[in-house]
């Protein structure tokens, strides 16, 4: 199973990579290859499309401003489903091709005991262990794979509609639909942050799928270490001693 | 629709704050009476709903019963259910019901909609659908207890009875009433037809000897401005399904007015919170940060 998902991501990630590009200079590290970072933004997209679309159904006496940008509330209701499913079909993908470094480690109860420190920017850098993914990212990862799951099973029921599945189950279904949107919602927020004003130089990897060393050795410092073999503090070190010496005038 | 006018409206799906121009006049509640005892199925009503509300032809199957199709459809409101029932002593009797919109108290269609202004209640109980608002969701389908509203993939919205709104707003009585040859339809107030539907039932349980004869007005759903007379009031689910205690599901009642408007705004503390979070913590930077300005070294 798991030889025959990385031998079809193997091809695809060798199709996406000689379509696209991506350029690594001196003193950087690839990051995300063209097909993690194309797979990233179609997800995005599904994920936005799907997000306003619902919008409209979850309240549109708010929201019937931008119902006409769909083509108006039926328009806008018949094409959600579908907006969903590409979201989830595209996660599913990235979830195959992710689920190797989201696998969650011991390093990764570390830091989340350690989390107040990281986030109240107390701790400068990451801890040595940290690894291409941090906890953190971790955990937003597997909540959007238990999202989609529930997305998946409820949005079918919603769909194919009480006539077949009975009202009880359309009911329950859509308070579960909401809520999982809510609260990736809500993690939404917090990822967009942390990859752009955040931890200014995330925002890159996604776009050149390049990052500076320094990014690397800052915020995964294990990944660090396997792509260069040097260690990460003292790689930090050295480039603030030839900081402070090469200022000088 | 100007004619609807007449109608003073009491609920409003989805609807933030008060209803217009509700309260303003007294308002008598209607009410159409079902005798189930006296409908012999001519099906003269089914045809008067497809006449006046001008719906294009829906055809009919046959499964060997006295009824037009399994169930009533986008463009065909009414139908009379047909059901055979075996009494104790053996013998048959045939169970007729006029199913349509029950035109509920508290209606669970009303109470699932996300749409304002899809579905709307008038002061005088009528439930109404205005298709101008509604999106198609089809979540009024899963809220209604009593299997009514449809869905036409075509406009992508949502038909069902309208009591004949139309007609009821004008001082007229709904079109199968007309129709009915029998007088098994009555149409009047809700006192009125629930007084004439309970003597009813009483002359059947003292002259016929139909000991279980009864009257169905839900208080479950708050009462129904349809009401029927049944033979056997205890057992209304043999009548083609008729629920003995409709109910509407919680979630369209806590969920939707108490969780979707207090989570949602949950939603929105990721967005605080990070903002909060520029501006007291702020960004994290790679490191080493270049020495700031005024800073020994520098
Ligand atoms: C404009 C919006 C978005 C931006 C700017 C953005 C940016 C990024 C960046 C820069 C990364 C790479 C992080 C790293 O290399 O460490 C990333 C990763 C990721 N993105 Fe997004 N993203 C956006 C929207 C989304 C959406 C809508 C989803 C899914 C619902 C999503 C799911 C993910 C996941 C699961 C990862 C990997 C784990 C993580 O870094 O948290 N992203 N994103
Ligand atoms: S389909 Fe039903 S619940 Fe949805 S908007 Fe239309 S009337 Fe309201
Ligand atoms: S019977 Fe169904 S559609 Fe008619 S008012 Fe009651 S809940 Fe609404």
């Amino acid at each position: 199973m798991a030889s025959a998902v990385e031998r079809f991501d193997d091809k695809a990630s060798e199709t996406f990579e000689s379509v696209g590009r991506t350029t690594v200079y001196r003193g950087e590290l690839l990051r995300h290859p063209v097909y993690s970072r194309a797979l990233h933004w179609m997800v995005a997209l599904f994920f936005f499309l799907a997000l306003f679309s619902g919008f409209g159904i979850y309240l549109p006496w708010l929201f019937r401003w931008f119902t006409p940008i769909f083509g108006g509330g039926q328009l806008l209701r018949a094409m959600h489903p579908w907006f969903g499913l590409g979201f989830v079909v595209f996660f599913g993908l990235q979830a195959l091709n992710w689920l190797q470094p989201m696998i969650w480690t011991p390093a990764d109860s570390n830091w989340m005991r350690n989390m107040k420190k990281i986030v109240s920017s107390e701790e400068k850098m990451e801890a040595p262990d940290t690894g291409f993914f941090n906890a953190g990212q971790k955990v937003q990862f597997w909540e959007i794979v238990g999202g989609c799951t529930a997305y998946l099973i409820t949005g079918i029921i919603l769909w194919v509609g009480a006539p077949t599945f009975g009202r009880i189950l359309v009911a329950i279904s859509y308070v579960i639909h909401d809520i999982s949107a809510l609260i990736m919602l809500g993690g939404i927020f917090i990822h967009i942050y942390e990859s752009t004003f955040g931890q200014p130089g995330t925002f890159q990897s996604m776009t050149r799928g390049a990052v500076s060393e320094a990014w690397a050795w800052t915020f995964h410092p294990a990944w660090y270490k396997q792509m260069t073999g040097r260690d990460p503090v003292q790689a930090c070190e050295e480039a603030r001693r030839q900081m402070t010496t090469g200022n000088k005038p | 629709m100007a004619d609807r006018k007449a109608l003073q409206v009491e609920m409003i799906s989805a609807h933030p704050g008060p209803v217009p121009g509700h309260g303003v006049q007294r308002n008598l509640e209607v009410c159409k009476l079902v005798d189930t005892t006296t409908c012999i199925g001519c099906k003269a009503c089914e045809v008067a709903c497809v006449e006046w509300n001008d719906m294009p032809f829906s055809p009919t199957t046959f499964d060997n019963t006295y009824q037009t199709m399994p169930e009533t459809r986008w463009n065909f409101w009414n139908l009379i259910k047909f059901n055979e029932h075996q009494k104790e002593d053996g013998t048959i009797q045939w169970l007729m019901r006029k199913d349509q919109c029950m035109h509920c108290a508290d209606p669970g269609c009303l109470a699932a909609c996300p749409a304002d202004g899809a579905i709307v209640k008038y002061a005088n109980g009528i439930v109404d659908f205005n298709q101008e608002n509604c999106i198609g969701c089809e979540f009024c389908i899963s809220g209604c207890p009593f299997n009514i509203p449809r869905f036409n993939p075509e406009t992508k919205r949502v038909y069902k009875c309208t009591l004949c709104s139309d007609r009821v707003g004008e001082g007229l009585e709904p079109a199968c009433i007309k129709a009915c040859p029998t007088g098994c339809l009555k149409f009047g107030t809700k006192d009125d037809m629930k007084f004439i539907a309970e003597e009813r039932a009483k002359q059947l349980r003292e002259n016929f000897g139909i000991e279980k004869a009864g009257v169905y007005d839900p208080q479950s759903v708050g009462g129904t401005h349809v009401i029927y007379v049944l033979h056997d009031a205890t057992d209304p689910e043999r009548y083609g399904g008729l629920p003995k205690n409709p109910e509407i599901p919680w979630s369209y009642t806590v969920w939707k007015w108490l969780f979707k408007p207090v989570l949602g705004t949950f939603a929105l503390f990721g967005l605080l919170g990070v903002c909060l979070h520029y501006v007291t913590a702020g960004p994290r930077r790679t490191q080493p940060e270049p020495p700031r300005k005024g800073e020994r070294n520098g």
